[in-house]
């Protein structure tokens, strides 16, 4: 018997860890001397006020969506992967070499093989962590962190040296016009609808939904996902039913950095229109917080990178109005991943007791 | 070719210097880990501690009160994660990615909110600072020790000159191996580590140990971060661990677990980093030009190879990530 409602579960336990971030940051704001009431109303209108701001709060959506997508794919196996940072990096090297050396005639077939490229590089990067997980029992956390860091300086090299462009910025030459993406308002446009053609929110969003549609019927509707859950809920079971624990765990994470980066869509073929140095900007962390909050399902995750995005894009502003530097969005970022990860039984166990009284009480009746 | 350079003395002396902010952090996570509780916020605890030992030690102009408070606010974060990992047993992994998120972002909100100066404190001077301890009759000024014959360069730069914890970090490592294995403490961690319910039978409270091991990791990453702001440089910066909890993350699995490998571990990855600051010196000494991202990289790529068990084989404490449930 369950211990609480399935909605309890999906909805409740999320909105209450959601609630005491946010009663912590507003004390954290309190002590520096500012205005938490006034910082939430010029959040919400920096991230939906304008629909140039909400372009921006779109297009950090989109980055998060699939690094959440990437964490929690690799979570239903039950492996860790801290890894999507590195994977959405080297993914957006992929980008870069297939729209920087092949003359794509079209857009269009651009998204198609410069993605494709992307999270084949993406998921090049999790190989390694994955191959020694399953055949040499090397902690899939530890490896994919050390892969971060040897990330950061391989792209560090190549920025500077082989792939750079001319001048003083570590970045690669801007890539051709015909693998520019279409912004979002064009997109918008097709179907009549006026949309800021200022912001950076292009059609990677809508390949960011399809990923979302993918991952769930990935993980609820193929033979594939079942075996995974099933290896995720209890390693011996899966077993013993005949899973084959190598595969799983070189699938998912294939497919984990796959997704990581597939990201590079969006922020190197989409907005940027070249690598440049920490082109990431740490969204594949976020993307840890967004599929904790998402509960690992594709739709929580929509929701969970709307809310990270609106965050992400409402903290600019902050920092441009009210001077509250940047990093409060790491800070609510951390409280997010400690209220619904680490602390979640915290959150849990006074729930799970009001519902065992309220179902004493009518058994009682 | 010129191998002798890569002895070269100033590489040496900044070996010492980066290593000891490591080692202290790797044997805090050595304390953590051998009780049985996984510990990737050592980089969170060491910024956190950077910042309040500079901060405080800025506002009283002493460096003692500044470590003291720097250790106090990384043993907080202990606690937290202790909090998450030992008491509600959720997972100890996900607690030290908040617990790193926490530092990073806090250190510069509160740096900006309390000196105003973009996320950084004042420069420190005098007392507000560990100062180097200058052995008698050592040289002291650059131009002297360039001229002065090998043996003086060694003792006045290598051997001389560095603060006090860096004298004091030599002595931390026997001192862990002491506790960890002479004393009744030591074992009953250890055991902690590897099999609880042996330790619950005979009646040592599991969760009291392992509040204990994570409040000594504390302590030490502590030390470390305090180390960085308010010995190697005067004042806090944004980032300015700067993934060395990873690193030392690293080492501790480099040495699988023991104090004295540890110390190994830590000289090494120090030496590359020291190395990666003088790239000079190791063209000079291998007689190719070797990019410092090589030596950037070369720590992690390491800690792989030894990970991937092609060196020994790294095995964890055994009961390492999982949270006691005492049966009933």
């Amino acid at each position: 018997m369950q211990k609480i409602p399935n909605w309890a579960d999906v909805v409740l336990v999320p909105l209450i860890s959601l609630l005491l971030a946010a009663i912590i940051s507003a004390i954290v704001l309190l002590i520096i001397g500012q205005n938490p009431i006034e910082a939430l109303g010029i959040l919400i209108t920096g991230a939906l006020g304008t629909s140039t701001n909400l372009s921006y709060t779109l297009y950090y959506t989109t980055n998060f969506i699939f690094t959440g997508l990437a964490v929690a794919v690799a979570y239903h196996a039950r492996l860790f992967n801290i890894g999507a940072e590195g994977q959405a990096y080297i993914g957006g090297l992929g980008a870069a070499l297939a729209c920087l050396y092949v003359p794509w005639p079209h857009w269009t077939i651009a998204l198609i093989g410069a993605g494709a490229t992307a999270a084949i590089f993406g998921a090049a990067w999790a190989a390694i962590p994955a191959y020694l997980q399953a055949k040499r029992g090397s902690h899939i956390v530890i490896t994919t962190i050390m892969f971060n860091y040897i990330s950061y300086p391989l792209l560090n090299y190549l920025l500077n040296g082989p792939i750079k462009a001319e001048g003083m910025e570590a970045a690669t030459p801007s890539f051709a016009s015909n693998t520019h993406l279409p912004n979002l308002s064009e997109v918008l446009g097709f179907f009549g609808i006026e949309f800021a053609r200022t912001g950076p929110a292009n059609v990677a969003l809508i390949v960011a939904l399809i990923a979302c549609v993918g991952v769930w019927a990935l993980i609820w509707r193929t033979k594939l996902g079942y075996e995974t859950r099933a290896y995720g809920e209890s390693e011996p079971a899966a077993k013993y039913a005949g899973i084959n624990p190598t595969k799983i765990i070189m699938v998912a994470m294939l497919i984990s950095g796959g997704l990581a980066g597939m990201m590079a869509i969006n922020n190197v073929m989409g907005e940027a229109e070249r690598l440049v140095l920490n082109a990431v900007e740490g969204a594949g962390f976020i993307g840890i917080a967004v599929a904790l909050m998402g509960r690992n399902h594709p739709f929580g995750i929509l929701l969970a990178a709307l809310l990270f995005g609106a965050l992400y894009q409402g903290g600019a502003e902050l920092s441009a109005e009210m001077r509250i530097p940047r990093e409060m969005v790491t800070v609510i970022q951390a409280l997010v991943i400690l209220f619904t990860g680490a602390l979640d039984n915290m959150v849990r166990m006074p729930i799970e007791k009001i519902f065992l009284m309220i179902r004493n009480n009518k058994e009682a009746n | 070719m010129d191998l002798l350079a890569l002895f070269d003395i100033a590489v040496l002396d900044g070996t010492v210097r980066l290593a000891v902010p490591l080692l202290l952090a790797c044997l805090a996570g050595l304390f953590s880990e051998r009780a049985g509780v996984f510990d990737i916020g050592l980089e969170g605890k060491m910024l956190i501690s950077a910042f309040f030992a500079a901060a405080v030690s800025f506002e009283t102009g002493n460096v003692w009160i500044g470590l003291f408070a720097g250790i106090a606010s990384s043993v907080v974060l202990s606690l937290l994660h202790g909090l998450a990992s030992i008491t509600f047993r959720g997972n100890q992994l996900i607690s030290g990615v908040a617990i790193n998120f926490f530092a990073s972002g806090i250190t510069v909100i509160a740096a900006q909110a309390w000196f105003g100066q973009g996320g950084r404190t004042p420069s420190l001077s005098g007392d507000a600072r560990f100062d180097p301890i200058v052995f008698p009759g050592a040289l002291t000024k650059i131009r002297e020790i360039m001229k002065a014959d090998w043996g003086m360069k060694v003792y006045s730069e290598l051997l001389s000159g560095h603060t006090i914890i860096a004298y004091a970090a030599i002595f931390i490592v026997p001192l862990v191996w002491w506790v960890l294995y002479r004393t009744r403490f030591g074992l009953r961690l250890r055991a902690v580590g590897e099999n609880p319910g042996a330790v619950d039978t005979a009646g040592i409270s599991v969760q009291r140990m392992r509040y204990s091991a994570v409040i000594i990791c504390g302590v030490l990453t502590g030390i470390a971060g305090a180390y960085l702001s308010t010995g190697i440089q005067a004042g806090f910066v944004r980032e300015m661990t700067a993934g060395r909890g990873y690193i030392a993350l690293a080492a501790l699995i480099f040495a699988k677990w023991r104090p004295w490998y540890a110390l190994g571990a830590t000289l090494l990855f120090g030496y590359l980093q020291a190395l990666a600051i003088r790239p000079d010196i190791l063209e000079r000494a291998i007689g190719i030009k070797v990019q410092t991202q090589v030596l950037d990289a070369l720590p992690y790529v390491l800690t792989v190879i030894v990970l991937a068990g092609f060196v020994g084989k790294a095995i964890p404490p055994r009961a390492g990530g999982e949270a006691y449930v005492k049966e009933r």
